[in-house]
């Protein structure tokens, strides 16, 4: 079968999204960094500081303006791609687009500008101020999109408009109280977070593996790492809430994520890996530890998990025989295990790399293999946030 | 039609008129960037204008674009993918534009700047000639079906009046831009300027007159709103005679409100002659009215809530940062 318009306008969108949540995630998690470091020369008044707020202000810069032009990419796509999508879901979808507009670009846009071209007019702390707010402004835009895409995850506040056939808004408290954005902003938040505190001390390893400005590269290293391990462990602990969401929202979801066709079990077994057949609704070779899908789902040793068999039968049920309901299995348990488990793999190698670098007995430029380690660590919450 | 649905009527107006008069005289400096500037010195001097405005500018297309969605989803779908190719090709400008600054300041070769500083100036021109195309080519009839879906050809797409309007577009955004420049540099920059301002001004004058003349015979603006849309271009051409004025006496500041002015006269011209429909179809039953594109009456009230807490605080800092960088940006050495 050849490639349709579909196809192709499919492909288009996927592409700058993932292009898109390549950057977003990594400037929003710059920026905070950047304005630690600026608070840290606040604070201190030590040259070191400006001197990291400078350098690492300017990789955010460049992260921005690329992040930025990719969104207005994704606002204008949904007119332009996706016309009957805006028609149909236009009286929800819209107002958190305009209202991230009015509420977060402006401020960002504004305050990055006055951040870059005031250094030497404004006192230190109303000049790292600004970068606080340019911050602020990319997390609140996080949270109007995100809303917009929890909508999509799990309607709520809205009812189908029989004479137009489109979704009308009843309620806006119920969108923005939506409980699938408020599991799932934290958990992308902190995404961020470690995206960038891993990015700057994957950065500063490779420039200590060459002996490069130690002392510049050796702090940055470290409040990258810290950064990096505080949101890698706000990042799991939220996923943790964003599952036992999930299993209970999108039961056929989290039954893909998991790779279960037929209802497991009680207590149910967690599978590391599988070789999963979707056409035929079939596993094999999978590798199980048993009872742990139990834990991680219920918080319990015991408690089966629905497979997707039944939840296809469910979904049937509700919305008519015409159709499966099937999800794409396989791209599901595999993201989902380069997500988890690459999560903590970061917090690992960070608890390392803190260790080795503490104050009192500093040995990591005699352990080339963790700053090895650390420089491609960067990449690897790149690749999470895709996956996620 | 419901006063909320006519104050979002009119509150897009306002929200693209913003993004017209703030970034038309970025559009305007980035153009100038090759073609007033002489050296890498000049060029450098001329971005240091919009360097801490221009993002913010920017983000008036995209609340705009964002309010279209949120006020009148129907609108903003059949525009939107009406004009695919158009719209593809702004994005195309606005990315190069977009990066272009920060990629430019940080080339490690001459070459690499000089890739980024075209790409300013391509990324200037593209968006508001073709935007100048899509507002004129909206305002003329177009293939619509039932389905609200716009089959707009090549002919309904690229015809005089659209190349016109796109054309009258850019050179009003690079006049703007070039009384920005007056009004936020010193030196030979600011004096060559001028001496551009005081040749082009005939030249808009020659473009206010063939634009008006197209609009009378391509849209049915003098059909069904004679008075209004006389008055309206009126007050262009009385705008550009002002401008003309300011420029001949060298008064900066009169010269950039007349050449905003005349902005945003063009789309209240657009705006005034759309109303109440918001897309106008060949078979006039299948236009596309305020009445059926809007949002619903909830929504609506949500946005209006919203924006009117928003809106004077974002305005507030807004203007602040035009008050912090008010001084001019003197020669480079």
């Amino acid at each position: 079968m050849g490639a349709t318009v579909l196809d192709l306008a499919r492909f288009q969108f996927a592409m700058t999204t993932v292009f898109h949540f390549f950057f977003v995630p990594f400037s929003i998690g710059m920026a905070l960094v950047t304005a630690i470091m600026e608070t840290m020369f606040v604070r201190t008044k030590k040259p070191l500081y400006k001197q990291m707020t400078l350098f690492w202000g300017k990789i955010f810069l460049l992260s921005f303006a690329v992040g930025v032009v990719t969104g207005i990419i994704q606002e204008f796509q949904f007119g332009m791609n996706w016309s009957n999508y805006s028609r149909f879901m236009g009286d929800i979808f819209g107002a958190p687009l305009a209202i991230e507009a009015l509420l977060a670009f402006f401020m960002e846009s504004t305050f990055i500008g006055l951040w870059m071209f005031t250094w030497d007019r404004f006192k230190p702390s109303l000049h790292a101020a600004m970068i606080w707010l340019v911050w602020l402004g990319t997390t609140l835009s996080a949270i109007w999109i995100l809303s917009a895409n929890a909508f999509m995850q799990h309607p709520t506040g809205f009812a189908i408009n029989q004479a137009t056939g489109r979704v009308k808004l009843v309620d806006f408290g119920a969108v923005i109280a939506n409980p699938q954005l408020w599991v799932e902003f934290p958990h992308v938040i902190f995404g961020a977070f470690t995206t960038a505190g891993f990015a700057v001390a994957g950065m500063a390893a490779w420039r200590l593996l060459k002996h490069d400005h130690e002392d510049f590269y050796l702090h940055s290293l470290r409040i990258g790492l810290t950064v990096g391990l505080i949101a890698v462990v706000g990042a799991i602990g939220v996923g943790d809430l964003q599952t036992q969401f999930i299993i209970k929202d999108q039961p056929m979801k989290f039954a893909a994520t998991e790779g279960i066709y037929k209802n497991t079990k009680d207590p149910a077994a967690w599978t590391v890996v599988e070789l999963i057949d979707s056409k035929n609704h079939k596993v094999s070779n999978a590798v199980d530890v048993p009872v742990l899908l139990s834990l991680l789902a219920y918080h319990k040793t015991s408690g089966a998990v629905m497979g997707m068999d039944q939840a296809n039968a469910e979904l049937q049920a509700k919305y008519g025989k015409d159709k499966n309901y099937y999800v794409p299995a396989k791209t599901l348990f595999w993201s989902f295990r380069v997500m988890a488990g690459g999560g903590v793999v970061l917090a690992l190698i960070a608890i390392l790399g803190l260790w080795f670098s503490r104050a009192k007995k500093n040995t990591l430029m005699h352990k080339r293999w963790l700053l090895w380690l650390l420089g491609l660590a960067l990449w690897v919450p790149f690749m999470l946030n895709a996956a996620g | 039609m419901s006063p909320l649905q006519l104050l979002w009527f009119l509150l897009l107006a306002v929200l693209f008129i913003g993004f017209f008069v703030l970034e038309g005289f970025d559009f305007g400096v980035g153009m100038a960037t090759r073609l007033l500037a002489k050296n890498e010195g000049e060029r450098k001097q001329l971005v240091a204008t919009i360097g801490p405005h221009w993002d913010g500018n920017e983000v008036w297309l995209i609340t705009a674009g964002g309010a279209m969605f949120a006020s009148y989803p129907l609108w903003y779908a059949s525009l939107f993918s009406g004009f695919y190719i158009l719209f593809f090709l702004v994005l195309v400008g606005l990315i190069l534009r977009g990066v272009s600054f920060e990629f430019a300041a940080h080339a490690q070769s001459q070459r690499g700047r000089d890739i980024w500083r075209w790409a300013l100036f391509v990324g200037s021109v593209i968006p508001p000639f073709l935007l100048g195309m899509i507002f004129t080519a909206i305002i003329q009839p177009l293939t619509i079906d039932g389905k609200m879906d716009i089959y707009a050809s090549l002919g309904e797409q690229v015809n005089l009046l659209t190349i016109v309007g796109g054309v009258a577009v850019t050179l009003m955004c690079f006049m703007h831009g070039l009384n920005f420049i007056r009004l936020k540099t010193t030196g030979a920059l600011r004096l060559r300027a001028w001496a551009y301002n005081r040749i082009l001004i005939w030249v808009l004058y020659a473009g206010a007159v063939v634009f008006a003349l197209l609009v009378y015979v391509s849209t049915d603006f003098f059909v069904k709103r004679p008075l209004s849309s006389g008055i309206i271009i009126g007050l262009i051409v009385l705008a550009i005679v002002c401008e003309h004025f300011a420029i001949l006496k060298d008064r900066e500041g009169l010269s950039l409100i007349t050449s905003g002015s005349a902005l945003a006269l063009v789309v209240i011209l657009i705006f005034n002659g759309l109303f109440p429909r918001v897309l106008i179809a060949k078979e006039a039953v299948n236009s596309l009215l305020i009445t059926q594109a809007s949002a619903s009456n909830l929504t609506l009230t949500i946005m209006t809530g919203v924006t009117v807490v928003l809106l004077p605080i974002a305005l507030a800092y807004f203007i602040w940062a035009y008050v912090v960088f008010h001084k001019r940006v003197p020669e480079l050495s």
